[in-house]
């Protein structure tokens, strides 16, 4: 948002393998492809934000 | 009318028995409400009024078994709505120590998240609720209101499903470590609960070890912590300290006439708990006797058929309560029935400020 810096660079995120499961990590540009399996449907992972509930 | 026969400041028999026994006929008891008028027998002559002075000469308390959880004692000479009183006082106003909150950084188990912090908030915490203050909701979690448990785990094993009991709940005595990138956490804790002089001897845990919360697929993994407040089981029944607090009457069963011989045999047999026994009387001759009136569960199966409600009466001791309680852990017993006294004790002092 804050205009003239440089953009970090992008961070690698992990997905799952939609087939073994396995963690893949990728960078922009990769293949969309387990690296485990060669399966080409990968899942984002859940968030890490917390989530609060009423124990009731 | 001429009641000669009769001694003075006495009832007559069968006004005694209305007065002081419910009679379980086969079809329905009968005296079941309590006589609560003072002038009731004023016509013989006698005072019904309860006194305090009489109170406190005839009531008595007998403990018939007790142990880490379990409590079984006689509560005699005490009204229905007394003993009642306690009941519902133990189970929906003493106070425990409950989950209320659960903060879930992650939950990739089968199990939902509220589904999750459902079953957390079920579990019993063994943490004295006397050592804690109630937490409004206006109020910052702090070292008196709030036990934090944080849950951390992860299964690896590869074809193995991994089985995540209460025990692997671990308490965090210096208080909330979420959200762990910021410098405000959800508790702002004075000092470590484990440097108060009553927590030093034992961490504060679950009652059980062995309570599943969920079950985990290889890489699948829960981070959870867990916010335990002080409540009551009036707001929610994760409070109640007792998963059974109960009472019943006395039972009684009265031969009305001998019962000897093959009417003996069958009454032995036809009781299901096994409540009469057989006497020899000599030989050849036996004579049925109440061995075992306390447990009677009034089926009324030996008054059933022809003939036997001349014979047997069953009935209930009024003013004479067998009263269980079985605790779930937080507070012995015993405890928690002193507790509900005080309870009570402390609404009746209220009723009597607000009077005067």
């Amino acid at each position: 948002m804050d205009g003239g810096s440089i953009p970090a660079p992008p961070e690698p995120v992990t997905y799952l393998c939609g087939d073994c499961g396995a963690d893949n990590t990728l960078k922009p540009g990769d293949v969309i492809q387990c690296r485990e399996c060669g399966y080409r449907i990968l899942y984002k992972k859940r968030t890490r934000r917390i989530v609060q509930f009423e124990a009731r | 009318m001429e009641m000669d026969d009769l001694p003075k400041g006495e009832l007559p028999p069968h006004l005694e028995l209305q007065r002081t026994r419910v009679v379980c006929a086969a079809d329905a008891p009968s005296y079941t409400e309590s006589v609560q008028y003072s002038g009731a027998y004023m016509a013989y002559d006698v005072d019904n009024s309860l006194r305090m002075e009489d109170f406190r000469k005839n009531f008595r308390v007998e403990i018939k078994s007790l142990n880490e959880d379990d409590i079984e004692f006689d509560l005699i000479g005490i009204d229905a709505a007394l003993a009642n009183a306690f009941r519902r006082i133990l189970i929906a106003e003493v106070p425990t120590v409950a989950i209320e909150k659960v903060y879930i950084a992650n939950n990739t188990s089968v199990i939902q998240d509220e589904v999750l912090a459902h079953r957390l908030g079920l579990v019993p915490i063994k943490a004295d609720p006397r050592l804690f203050d109630y937490k409004t909701d206006e109020e910052i979690a702090n070292e008196k209101n709030t036990i934090v448990f944080k849950l951390d785990v992860e299964c690896t094993h590869m074809g193995e499903r991994v089985k995540n009991a209460s025990d692997q709940l671990k308490w965090l005595p210096a208080g909330s470590e979420m959200p762990p990138d910021s410098k405000t956490k959800f508790t702002s804790f004075g000092c470590s609960q484990d440097s108060l002089p009553a927590f030093t001897s034992e961490a504060i845990a679950s009652r059980y070890p062995d309570i599943v919360l969920a079950k985990l697929r290889p890489g699948q993994a829960i981070e959870i912590e867990a916010h335990a407040v002080k409540g009551i089981g009036k707001t929610h029944a994760k409070w109640s300290p007792v998963a059974t607090a109960k009472y019943r009457m006395l039972p009684e069963v009265v031969l009305l006439e001998d019962i000897e011989g093959d009417l003996a045999d069958e009454l032995v047999r036809t009781c299901p708990v096994n409540v009469f026994d057989i006497e020899d009387m000599g030989p050849g001759e036996r004579r049925a006797t109440v061995a075992r009136p306390r447990d009677c569960t009034l089926c009324r199966e030996c008054v059933r058929g022809d003939g036997w409600d001349k014979r047997v009466q069953l009935r209930r001791v009024k003013e004479h309560f067998i009263f269980s309680i079985e605790s779930t852990g937080a507070l012995p017993p015993e405890v928690l029935f002193t507790e509900s006294i005080k309870i009570l004790t402390e609404k009746c002092q209220r009723i009597l400020t607000e009077l005067l």
